[in-house]
């Protein structure tokens, strides 16, 4: 047995508090069958309008969070607020994208970009008329009448984005939505994701193992450190704003907001 | 396949068999086969004969009537083991042991408790078809993606849309499932009526035996296994159909 007692831990303060919180999480644990404690005390509040990653290494519960926060997986402990009400299963001001895509593959672009309006009750041609503005919006025109196993992986990836944009939800939560697509695909999607989040004015919650990207796309970063899973850093890149893309990637401030989220990561790979 | 440089038809094999089939035939080397020739003049004859007719709509109905319920029983039954695992280990040995089991053992059995009839028959290309079904659909239930059916929860899908949701996730799977059964359908229907032995086309071949007709009765083999391939080929027809759509799951 080890004598060393653990350090106390102590939860780190955002710089900021939210000023307008969409989403509290508020003591929030997830103990898998008896003893795999995925998330520990989790309290943390979303800013609206913004986007804010979970950064940490595999098995750090940032998943679960997120699956939490859409009501797919319920709390040992603790609740989640949505614009202040608490969350007891998936709500229609949340909507999902999933890093496998979870599209149907019997349905063509269209039906599954309008799946969600679908199960609204949204009428046909109503349905359809979003459904194409959304589809447009992530650069899929013109592959409405297309079926998944005809797209590549990255032209997936936008038809889940779509789907989830349609029903015009609150809150865009997002598990790693661009791990299972190559990299230029990658990058040319962290762009887009950049410029839709200035038109679409939404919430994004994004799940991501890749710190380049979480520093890219982020407002805030949440760094979750695992076994128990624990918020251990809160990080604002200072990247300013209105940059384009390609000087973002030289930018100082980027580079060493990677370089110290690195070091602050890197105990938990070794 | 290429001989010589030339590309060979699919059904060529066929052929070489036809050949040495006509040759033992023409040498009377084996009494049980006459010329194919022969058989292929039987053909017309069988055909035509009124007691095929009337053989070709019992077995017809005994096989539709069988398969029906195959698919009807199989399929909810596949779903329930895919769904409830309660159910799934109560049924699973079951199922896997009558899929491999010698059914026809079980057909004397069912002459007791069905008559010598059309409902033994039944039950007979029932027992034959209805496992495949089951194990399939079961394995196509089991096989959904996690997530396909979290997407369903998370836009709010109702009990009833998650469930159109399974089986069309499952179609794939079912269709092969019917389509082996159909398959084992036509082995049943033929042991059927050749156990019973007084119906269908177990009658006919009982009849051409006795009157050593033999080339009758390899014509009447002959329809059997061609309509037994033709079913199958639709099938297989259909599910390529439907695999365009789901064949390539992500």
């Amino acid at each position: 047995m080890s004598l060393a007692l653990a350090k106390k831990y102590e939860e780190p303060t955002p710089v900021t508090k939210p000023s307008n919180p969409i989403i509290e999480v508020r003591g929030v644990s997830k103990v898998y069958g008896n003893d795999v404690v995925a998330l520990d005390n989790i309290n943390i509040a979303f800013e609206t309008g913004h986007l804010t990653s979970l950064l940490g290494p595999s098995g750090c519960g940032k998943t679960t969070l997120l699956k939490i926060v859409a009501g797919l997986l319920q709390p040992t402990a603790g609740e989640v607020l949505v614009k202040g009400k608490p969350v007891t299963g998936p709500g229609p001001e949340r909507a999902f994208v999933f890093q496998d895509f979870a599209l149907m593959p019997w349905a063509s672009v269209m039906d599954n970009a309008a799946f969600g309006l679908k199960m609204q009750g949204v009428p046909r041609s109503e349905r359809e008329d979003k459904a194409r503005h959304y589809i447009a919006e992530v650069g899929l025109a013109g592959f409405e009448k297309k079926y998944p196993h005809e797209l590549s992986g990255g032209m997936r990836q936008r038809v889940g984005l779509a789907r989830a944009l349609a029903v015009n939800a609150d809150v865009l939560l997002m598990d790693e939505p661009f791990s299972a697509v190559d990299e230029q695909t990658r990058r040319k999607f962290q762009e887009d994701l950049f410029r839709l989040r200035e038109v679409e004015k939404k919430t994004f919650l994004f799940v991501t193992h890749s710190i380049e990207e979480a520093v890219y796309v982020s407002d805030r970063i949440i760094m979750l450190s695992p076994r128990p899973g624990r918020i251990s850093e809160i990080i604002d890149p200072a990247i300013p704003k209105g940059i384009n893309p390609d000087d973002l990637r030289r930018n100082d401030v980027y580079l060493d907001t990677v370089e110290q989220i690195w070091q602050g990561i890197r105990k938990y790979v070794e | 396949m290429t001989l010589f440089g030339f590309r060979m038809p699919k059904m060529a094999s066929l052929l070489v068999w036809v050949i040495i089939w006509e040759i033992i035939g023409r040498f009377e080397l084996v009494m049980l086969f006459p010329p194919f020739t022969e058989v292929l003049a039987a053909l017309g004859d069988v055909v035509t004969s009124r007691s095929f007719g009337e053989a070709m709509r019992i077995t017809v109905q005994s096989y539709l009537g069988g398969l029906g319920l195959a698919i009807a029983i199989g399929i909810p039954l596949g779903f329930l083991m895919g769904l409830v695992p309660a159910a799934d280990k109560m049924l699973n040995m079951w199922v896997n042991t009558f899929l491999s089991a010698p059914l026809s053992a079980l057909v004397p059995v069912f002459m007791i408790l069905f008559g010598l009839g059309t409902p033994t028959v039944i039950v007979t290309v029932f027992m034959f078809a209805v496992w495949i079904i089951v194990l399939d659909t079961r394995a196509g239930v089991l096989s959904i993606s996690p997530s396909l059916m979290e997407m369903s929860r998370s836009f709010g899908a109702s009990r009833a849309e998650r469930f159109k949701m399974v089986l069309l996730a499952a179609l794939p799977e079912i269709l092969a499932g019917i389509r082996l059964g159909m398959i084992r359908g036509v082995k049943g229907v033929v042991i059927g009526q050749l156990l019973v032995s007084i119906i269908g086309v177990g009658a006919l071949f009982q009849l051409y035996q006795q009157n050593f007709l033999m080339a009758h009765f390899w014509a009447l083999v002959l329809i059997l296994f061609t309509i037994a391939l033709t079913l199958a080929e639709l099938v297989a027809k259909l599910e390529k159909r439907v695999e365009y759509y789901a064949g390539v799951r992500s």
